[in-house]
């Protein structure tokens, strides 16, 4: 078997520091998702209101945070908030700012899009039986959606997960930076180590990502 | 439509709340973070030399994946040439030193915006640079080479292949210079250096240009590969540098620089540090002892 330089990891305390560095982007990440999700559920019944001066503004936060890069809107809060308002935000709230700003933002359209594509006789039929505006959302409407916006949501769960690689670029040191740096501090003794080190990490995001895909399915098994 | 109105004024309140999350986010951890970094009124992001002793700890901004002037060792703990430095300085200055990550595009924003008091990642002094952050009196000397593969050593920059493609990390002097002096040549760009080294070892480019340490160091370690161009450009020093106009702290520094070149500090770093990777031969001709440049 090839050296894969896997050996790296179990020098002084790298592999704690790994797993610490996991750690750290499941804080930010889980701490988005959790914000971001009930947020973006909120901001997607938003979206279908008739007002369109309501529809705009989303549009506008929407478009606006769709086509910046994450690490735009993170340098941009982390060191703009610093320039312009003089807050001192740390790297990971900074961070969290951005995955909410972000999550909330896609999760809002995605629950826009499951809400349109609920059959308009479903409200209809609803009323007819009288319920009210809000009973329909909670009972018939939202139910049907949920369940439409599983795989959706997960798509963007995970995809939160695996860009927390970039916060690095402002100063947070999670799993990519502390693999980044083993692979550095020994690239004398080990300079193949690099691909066992990402190697590792490839298994830690899978890991990290993974548990979502479970809960996915039992939920769709369950509701079917 | 009146039935509507209720979502409306849900959306103001959602858009309210998100508002003042925000603040409230900013405010607490302002509390915590930076005092003096921001006194009612005043302009200056930067923490004054008296500021930074009163709190007690000096925020430094290093590498921490680049092997041997900022990097983090199996323990956790920050070491290598710039970090030697940091270290000593945060002794004399009687702080705690707080080393914060920065990559090589970061590092001036870092200082504009005060998150850091010092960069000491390995920051080759330029004039674009001097017009953004102050830098202090230099502690290394530093040149841009080019390295390259065995069965393909380029020797030379001129009468370039336009298919080839040079490696560099963005925000370095390697891709300023290169843009400015050979437009032509199709560059790849990397934010780390972990990244670009792996794309080098993968042959994406014909070659990689950096510090001329760097490639040095790298050629010396990997077989087959050659430093074809050692030295590039117009040699430059490498400095701490500090915010615009933070004046206490720069005069401190550069005090500082003068006095450990009595002891010949940076040769007993250079030695700590870099000898293992650079060998001896070069240590007279990377080092800067007490702020002065030496004519080589």
């Amino acid at each position: 078997m090839p050296d894969l330089g896997i050996d790296v990891l179990f020098k002084g305390t790298n592999m704690l520091r790994l797993l610490q560095g996991l750690w750290v982007a499941m804080k930010i990440s889980i701490v988005s998702i959790l914000i971001s999700m009930p947020l973006g559920i909120l901001v997607g019944v938003l979206m279908t209101v008739k007002n369109r001066f309501v529809k705009a503004i989303f549009r506008v936060y929407l478009e606006f945070i769709r086509i910046m890069p994450q690490l735009v809107l993170l340098f941009i809060v982390y060191f703009g908030s610093t320039r312009a308002l003089g807050w001192n935000l740390s790297g990971e709230v900074a961070s969290v700012i951005v995955f909410v700003l972000w999550g909330t933002a896609e999760m809002g359209d995605l629950v826009r899009g499951a809400l349109i594509s609920i059959p308009k006789h479903q409200y209809e039929s609803s009323e007819a039986l009288g319920f009210s505006k809000i009973q329909t959302y909670l009972y018939i409407i939202i139910p049907q959606t949920v369940r439409r916006l599983i795989p959706l949501s997960i798509n963007l769960i995970t995809r939160m997960i695996k860009t927390t690689s970039l916060v690095l670029m402002i100063g947070v040191v999670e799993m990519l930076k502390v693999a980044q740096q083993i692979i550095e501090a020994n690239r004398m003794s080990s300079p193949n180590a690099a691909f066992g080190v990402f190697l590792v990490v490839f298994v830690l995001y899978f890991f990290a990502c993974w548990p979502f895909s479970v809960l996915a399915r039992v939920l769709e098994k369950k509701w079917n | 439509m009146k039935k509507f109105e209720w979502k409306s004024v849900l959306a103001l309140a959602l858009t309210g709340a998100l508002a003042l999350g925000l603040t409230a986010c900013g405010s607490s951890d302002n509390g915590a973070a930076a005092t003096g970094s921001n006194d009612a009124g005043s302009k200056a992001v930067y923490r004054t030399l008296d500021e930074i002793k009163e709190s007690g700890t000096i925020n430094i901004g290093v590498f921490s994946d680049k092997n041997p002037f900022g990097y983090v060792d199996e323990n956790g703990e920050y070491q290598g040439y710039d970090v030697y430095y940091a270290r000593r300085l945060g002794e004399d200055l009687g702080v705690d030193v707080n080393f914060v990550s920065t990559e090589a595009a970061n590092r001036i924003e870092y200082l504009q915006t005060g998150k850091v008091d010092v960069i000491l990642a390995n920051f080759t002094v330029t004039p674009e640079r001097a017009e953004e952050v102050d830098f202090a009196v230099p502690y290394m000397n530093v040149a841009l080479g080019v390295v390259s593969k065995d069965d393909n050593v380029i020797t030379t920059l001129d009468n370039w292949n336009a298919d080839d493609s040079i490696i560099v990390i963005s925000g370095t002097t390697a891709e300023t210079y290169l843009i400015a002096n050979y437009p032509d040549i199709p560059l790849q760009k990397f934010d780390s250096y972990a990244t670009a080294k792996e794309a080098f070892e993968n042959g994406t480019s014909v070659a990689w240009a950096n510090d001329n340490t760097e490639v040095i160091a790298f050629a010396l370690q990997n077989e087959g590969y050659t430093v074809g161009i050692p030295s590039l450009g117009s040699a430059d020093t490498i400095a701490p540098a500090v915010s615009k106009g933070n004046t206490t702290l720069l005069d401190w520094i550069n005090d500082e620089i003068a006095s450990l070149g009595e002891e010949n500090f940076f040769h007993a770093d250079y030695e700590a540090t870099l000898a293992d990777t650079y060998g001896l031969d070069y240590e007279d001709s990377l080092v800067v002892e007490g702020g002065k440049v030496t004519a080589q």
